[in-house]
């Protein structure tokens, strides 16, 4: 959400600013700007030698929810979901009381980059393990809310996906906290605010719309054709036709559901060589030998994609 | 369980009033009223003009108890539905900081606790603010600078009507227009549960030259007292079937 604001809450602090927890008494000195948002401003900073992400709200209501989700998730056994919490405190300076919260610093790609730096084939990996994660956040009785791809982080080893920001994120049955209009099935005509499961996986679809398409787009008319019209006209999303036009219209009822579906189409696609031989096999007769080199290369392709989901899973 | 009402007027204007009493002071009585009023000035240029419509936004808002929100026109629909809810928390809390004085103290309020107990009153207002009932009376700017911008808020408005049916409290919302044909401010969809079809009322009207927010904001004031002569009708029939 991006309105413009009337700018009375300005959280620019420079490098080297200490802050002191009101409550806590903990230390954290800031080292650089990670990201700024209409919520409020993430730092890097560091806290006795360790590296934690410091996030400050110009809405602490919109913070201490956030808050209040990480805790839960901390009780969650496995893979964690998102950053683990260490401290939640105010920082008064010049008479003003800031709200702000020390998390685990993430270091990876923000998946909004790794989107336009890898091939729709990662995407669509990506999504798989998106899908996992949201059936276990789904299942603590909350949905995401705010899911785009800024809100997700790429893991620096082990390409894993994790989420970063929780501040969309809403207990199931209540009205959905924060959203992004693109990302809103509400805004395309496709379903209501209210957080169900089904609203985090119509934003999973508009993920891939966005990364096979590299930009996001208004809505033009009715919200429903206008989409399907964009699934079937990108040749990348193909494949998956189905199953977005089963996400976009809430048919699935869970993100495990969802997600094997999409594994199932996944695998499905390893056809999708011999088609395109058959395809280039008319241009071949131009270019000779072109033809055994193109299919071994796919071949090399899909494998080793489906070993990246073999080994990821 | 009754929890209560949260009264809202939504004003959508972009720039200064022209006629009537200062609407500053009618927000500030419509506060007392238990009103909350939030303004939302959609302003594409900022130009001198404007820079006196952004003064009496402002002036309403703070007069009124409520927020107020400067956007360009195609941001509207996401401020409308984002206003009415920071409005609506920033009400309840501030019943909360009333109820707990004794607790807190003079001085101090909820955003003085601790984190941790602050969380969990925030997880109180959260409940409150989603089971709560709503009544919003929406008061639109027809004047003639405003007849493009309509489209938009029409948009905007049904926008708002979808974001809080997802809640689980009840909503009720009626919309004016002001100028009106021949009065300050007309009635154009009296208290409803659905706004969803403001469409043809949007495209009767025709725009005027003159801005009579003052008199306009005492209209939708006025209007709560016939919602509650009529929820007040209902009562009445409940407690006549009631068993003697």
């Amino acid at each position: 959400m991006k309105p413009m604001m009337t700018d009375r809450d300005d959280l620019r602090f420079d490098a080297g600013t200490v802050l002191t927890g009101k409550w806590h008494g903990h230390r954290y000195q800031i080292v650089r700007r990670l990201g700024s948002g209409a919520q409020g401003m993430v730092y890097l900073a560091r806290a006795c030698e360790r590296k934690v992400a410091v996030k400050m709200a110009k809405d602490r209501a919109s913070l201490i929810s956030e808050v209040n989700v990480l805790k839960k998730l901390e009780t969650l056994r496995g893979e964690p979901l998102g950053p683990s919490l260490f401290d939640s405190d105010d920082w008064i300076v010049n008479g003003r009381t800031i709200g702000f919260c020390a998390m685990e610093y993430l270091e990876g790609t923000p998946l909004q980059e790794a989107l336009k730096r890898t091939s729709f084939d990662w995407t669509v990996v990506y999504l798989v393990q998106l899908l996992k994660h949201l059936q276990r956040l789904h299942e603590t009785g909350h949905v995401f809310g705010d899911l785009k791809p800024e809100n997700l982080m790429l893991m620096n080893p082990g390409h894993s996906v994790r989420f970063l920001d929780f501040g969309g994120a809403t207990r199931i049955g209540r009205s959905v906290r924060e959203y992004t209009v693109f990302f809103d099935r509400g805004y395309w005509g496709l379903g209501t605010r209210k957080a169900e499961p089904g609203y985090d996986l119509f934003a999973c679809g508009m993920i891939m719309i966005y990364a096979a398409l590299g930009h996001r787009f208004e809505k033009k008319g009715q919200g429903e054709g206008q989409l399907l019209q964009v699934i079937r006209t990108l040749p990348r999303l193909a494949p998956y036709q189905a199953v977005l036009a089963k996400a976009l219209k809430g048919r699935y009822v869970s993100a495990d559901q969802m997600r094997r579906d999409l594994l199932n189409h996944i695998m499905e696609k390893q056809e999708a060589p011999a088609a395109c031989g058959k395809r280039s096999r008319s241009r071949a007769n131009a270019g000779g030998g072109w033809l055994g080199a193109w299919v071994t290369a796919s071949c090399i392709m899909t494998a080793y994609v489906l070993f990246v989901i073999v080994y990821v899973m | 369980m009754h929890k209560g009402t949260l009264k809202q007027i939504l004003l959508i204007t972009d720039g200064c009033s022209n006629q009537g009493e200062d609407p500053v002071a009618v927000a500030a009585l419509a506060r007392e009223q238990g009103i909350t009023v939030n303004v939302i000035g959609v302003l594409d240029r900022f130009d001198s003009e404007d820079g006196r419509g952004l003064q009496e936004v402002e002036g309403i808002a703070a007069a009124g108890g409520g927020i107020s929100q400067i956007v360009q026109t195609r941001q509207l629909s996401q401020t409308v539905q984002m206003v009415t809810k920071q409005a609506m928390t920033q009400t309840i809390k501030g019943v909360i900081n009333r109820e707990l004085q004794d607790i807190l103290g003079e001085s101090e309020t909820v955003e003085d606790l601790p984190p941790e107990k602050r969380g969990k009153v925030m997880e109180v207002v959260d409940e409150l603010g989603e089971t709560m009932d709503l009544d919003v009376c929406i008061l639109v700017d027809t004047s003639a600078s405003m007849k493009a911008k309509l489209p938009t808020v029409r948009e905007a408005l049904q926008d708002l009507s979808m974001s809080l049916s997802a809640r689980m409290g009840n909503n009720q919302f009626c919309l004016y227009l002001f100028p009106g044909k021949r009065k300050q401010a007309q009635k154009v969809t009296a208290w409803t549960s659905d706004i969803g079809n403001v469409e043809r009322t949007f495209e009767k009207i025709g725009t005027h030259g003159v801005t009579p927010t003052g008199p306009a904001l005492k209209e939708a004031v006025k209007s709560f007292s016939q919602l509650s002569k009529k929820n007040l009708l209902f009562h009445d029939e409940a407690y006549d079937d009631g068993p003697r």
